[in-house]
């Protein structure tokens, strides 16, 4: 959380956990997403064509889940210019009903490995209505030392 | 049907410049719900040493979805695009994008195959800025489902 104290990287071991988010989504956050990101495929918005391609329902731009859990990184290392490599596979897509609940990604964090350069690699965690919606989520920040 | 191969390796001209303005990148961080100021204040941008507002780390697909258009949209690649889920995507950051850049993108077909049914095709975007400053590369991979047969 901003304002924190801020990992260094002697304090940190591989194991260290970072504070895990449940992010809640609502289909008015994809509409928002789609104009903020220019993606406008009708997949995010539009059930009737959802629907129509075979998906269950609407479902979340990959790149909104991507942005969610990268708070988790930025929120825990406190500037996101620290980060030098983040990439994730998009192994389930997160469905968004059109009611009052909407869906919820919770993402969790954990140091997997020290490098050099006070660096590390972290693997996230990404679940959305109990199956995992990001694999192969990592990333390279830089800490304090 | 399956994707022409041939793509693969074709490199496209810079795209051109894209500025980043500070009131987009707020856009951004309000779509993705996060607050942290160093996306909208200057002086908290700052403090970490930016010389302005920055954007979130994935702030980059803006313009680098935009660039791929120009491959997966071709009609010779043959991708069905209302098929197409994104499949993965990676960055390598060499600084964080902020306000008042002008930035360019150069897109490269990686790799294009086949797996499960599906027809899949990576490109990788190089952004610099127009002064040619590298500042990240996307990679994205795009899937077709259910397009190669099988």
């Amino acid at each position: 959380m901003p304002g924190s104290a801020k990992p260094r990287y002697d304090d940190v071991e591989v194991g260290s956990e970072l504070p895990g988010q449940t992010f809640p989504v609502h289909r008015v956050n994809l509409v928002m997403y789609a104009g903020a990101s220019g993606d406008f495929n009708p997949i995010h918005w539009n059930e009737r064509f959802a629907t129509a391609v075979g998906l269950p329902n609407v479902i979340a731009h990959g790149m909104f889940t991507m942005a969610e859990a990268a708070r988790v990184l930025t929120d825990w290392v406190g500037d996101p210019g620290a980060i030098e490599e983040f990439g994730v596979r998009f192994s389930r897509p997160v469905v968004v009903p059109d009611d009052d609940r909407g869906a919820t990604i919770e993402v969790t964090g954990t140091v997997a490995e020290k490098l050099d350069g006070n660096r590390v690699r972290v693997e996230l965690v990404a679940r959305s209505d109990g199956q995992a919606v990001l694999t192969r989520a990592r990333a390279v920040l830089r800490l304090l030392p | 049907m399956p994707l022409d191969q041939s793509f693969v390796g074709r490199t496209y001209p810079p795209t051109p410049p894209y500025e980043v303005g500070r009131e987009k990148i707020r856009e951004f961080a309000e779509a993705i719900g996060d607050a942290n100021p160093v996306y909208r204040d200057p002086d908290a941008a700052r403090a970490y040493g930016h010389p302005d507002v920055i954007a979130p780390p994935t702030f980059g697909i803006v313009l680098s979805m935009t660039a791929g258009r120009q491959v997966i949209a071709d009609p010779e690649l043959g991708l069905d695009y209302t098929r197409v889920v994104h499949g993965e995507q990676r960055f390598t950051i060499t600084r964080p994008i902020r306000a008042g850049d002008r930035l360019t993108v150069i897109v490269t077909v990686e790799n294009i195959r086949s797996a499960a049914g599906n027809d899949m095709i990576t490109t990788r975007g190089d952004v610099t800025t127009v002064d040619g400053e590298p500042v990240f590369t996307a990679y994205s991979t795009l899937v077709a489902r259910g397009t190669a047969g099988g």
